[in-house]
């Protein structure tokens, strides 16, 4: 009877789980490594500009003299080829997604202040 | 004998995923020609050599369409490692033929539950695509990105597998074969789906050569053609390798060859799974293709055989990459497909070639 090719997958289909999930109640697993946005360690970093050159997008800025890194998150493509050629791996791919926003804009991050030697901090 | 009339069909219609237009020439209920019309989409892809390094433009590659996305960027990475003479280590090798494999099984599912929503069959189709999900989520779970994966670079892979992640695969492979058989028994022997494809869109074995058809689709035609039996790359580490084909060279014919191709895809992604090697996943590549240095590379991709053409400037930039898609191969076999079918299985013809406009027009 070829009207019941599909019977036993769609009866069996009444007691399983729904292959559906009840968002935003329920969010999905996160595998560990998935693609979702681009962070920086600015401690470590050293604003050599290799991932400016090398992001295929030119999603990254970095300006040296102010001690800014930047990034465009709508026009980065999460390819993680800054993450491979940072020198001092402080580029990561994080597996939560940039959250959405009204207006593009650059995230800006400051390289820290460098902390005071220590004989100048005791006097 | 009525008078003719052309009939638009396309760029927007329920039956296809992306732009084409067809000018239907029919008279009464037959269509007596078709003319295909493309370019709604043309990007100018090839043309970015010239902006983004070799390197940079992987992702570009793997952007000319979102279901060969893999195909591509694995194509371009070849063509440009034959091109500065690089050996990728053997793991990579076969890491790169498992995920394009399990691209082939995402596409082929894909392409069956658009077939089986062309002809009405809306349950089919929702199997077909919850099937397709299990094979997203292990992309996702392996490379991190479900459509765009940029785990492919000039040099190797950019991420291994884990034994985990390989048991996973096996595992889901298990059962997705499992539920996958009962649909293609559906598809292959259903009353219902025999009535729309037998006999519809006949091309020749002959015709089928002589319009260098490629793919599943010259395949249907009991050609037997496959750029998998060159064993190039990854493929070499294979035990053998038949092609599926089908003599018959109807639209049934092609559901058939491409639903058989999924287990076949299976099979071999098992295969490469017990045969993995330790090892290396990518070699440093340094330097620049040589100035007027050349390299060529066919791919199996799911929807055929595609060609990749790719010469250097001495410099970054490539001084030229072209590609040859299959729908470009195919085209000419659809319009004469469709000479002298019914108006109404116009949609079901233009299907079963699989077009995929986007890799065409670049």
């Amino acid at each position: 009877m070829s009207t019941f090719k599909l019977g036993k997958m769609t009866f069996a289909g009444l007691f399983k789980k729904p292959e559906t999930i009840q968002y935003p109640v329920q969010h999905r697993f996160v595998p560990e490594g998935l693609k979702g946005h681009i962070a920086v360690d600015m401690e470590h970093c050293i604003l050599c500009g290799i991932c400016m050159k090398r992001c295929p997008t030119h999603a990254i800025e970095v300006d040296k003299k102010a001690g800014q890194w930047s990034i465009d998150r709508f026009r980065c493509i999460q390819c993680g080829h800054c993450t491979r050629e940072c020198p001092k791996g402080c580029l990561t791919m994080e597996p939560t997604y940039a959250p959405v926003a009204a207006e593009k804009h650059r995230d800006v991050f400051e390289k820290p202040a460098a902390a005071p030697e220590p004989a100048a901090a005791e006097a | 004998m009525g008078k003719a009339t052309v009939i638009p069909f396309g760029p927007q219609h329920p039956v296809l995923p992306e732009p084409l237009h067809l000018d239907l020439v029919v008279e009464d209920e037959k269509v007596i020609e078709a003319i295909p019309q493309i370019g709604f989409i043309h990007r100018g892809l090839e043309k970015l050599v010239e902006t983004r390094d070799y390197n940079q433009f992987i992702y570009v590659a793997e952007r000319i369409c979102g279901i060969c996305a893999f195909g591509h960027s694995m194509g371009y990475a070849e063509t440009v490692e034959r091109l500065m003479g690089i050996e990728i280590p053997d793991r990579a090798k076969m890491l790169r033929v498992i995920w394009h494999e399990l691209s082939r099984v995402h596409s082929h599912i894909l392409w069956m539950g658009l077939a089986a929503d062309a002809f009405g069959f809306e349950s089919l189709f929702m199997h077909c695509w919850r099937l397709r999900e299990r094979v997203l989520d292990l992309f996702e779970a392996t490379t991190g990105g479900r459509v765009i994966f940029s785990v492919v670079r000039v040099g190797g892979v950019n991420r291994d597998i884990s034994d985990e992640q390989l048991k996973q695969f096996v595992d889901v492979l298990d059962g997705i074969k499992g539920e996958y058989k009962e649909i293609c028994d559906t598809f292959l022997t259903d009353r219902s789906v025999k009535n729309r494809t037998v006999g519809v869109g006949y091309i020749s074995y002959d015709d089928a050569l002589a319009m260098s058809m490629v793919g599943p689709f010259v395949r249907a035609s009991g050609v037997k053609q496959d750029v998998r039996m060159l064993r190039n790359d990854g493929y070499a580490f294979l035990d053998g390798f038949e092609p599926v084909i089908d003599p018959q060279g109807d639209c049934y014919a092609r559901v058939k060859v491409r639903a058989l191709e999924v287990l076949q895809a299976i099979d071999i992604i098992e295969e490469m799974i017990r045969k993995l090697v330790p090892g290396e996943i990518a070699v440093p590549v340094k330097g620049n293709p040589a100035d007027g240095a050349e390299a060529c590379n066919v791919l199996e991709q799911p929807r055929g055989e595609c060609y990749y053409y790719a010469r250097g400037n001495g410099t970054k930039n490539l001084a030229r990459m072209r590609m040859r898609t299959p729908t470009s191969q195919n085209l000419a076999g659809m319009t004469t497909a469709l000479a002298g079918c019914d108006l109404a299985d116009v949609n079901m013809i233009v299907l079963t070639i699989d077009p995929c406009i986007s890799c065409t027009e670049r």
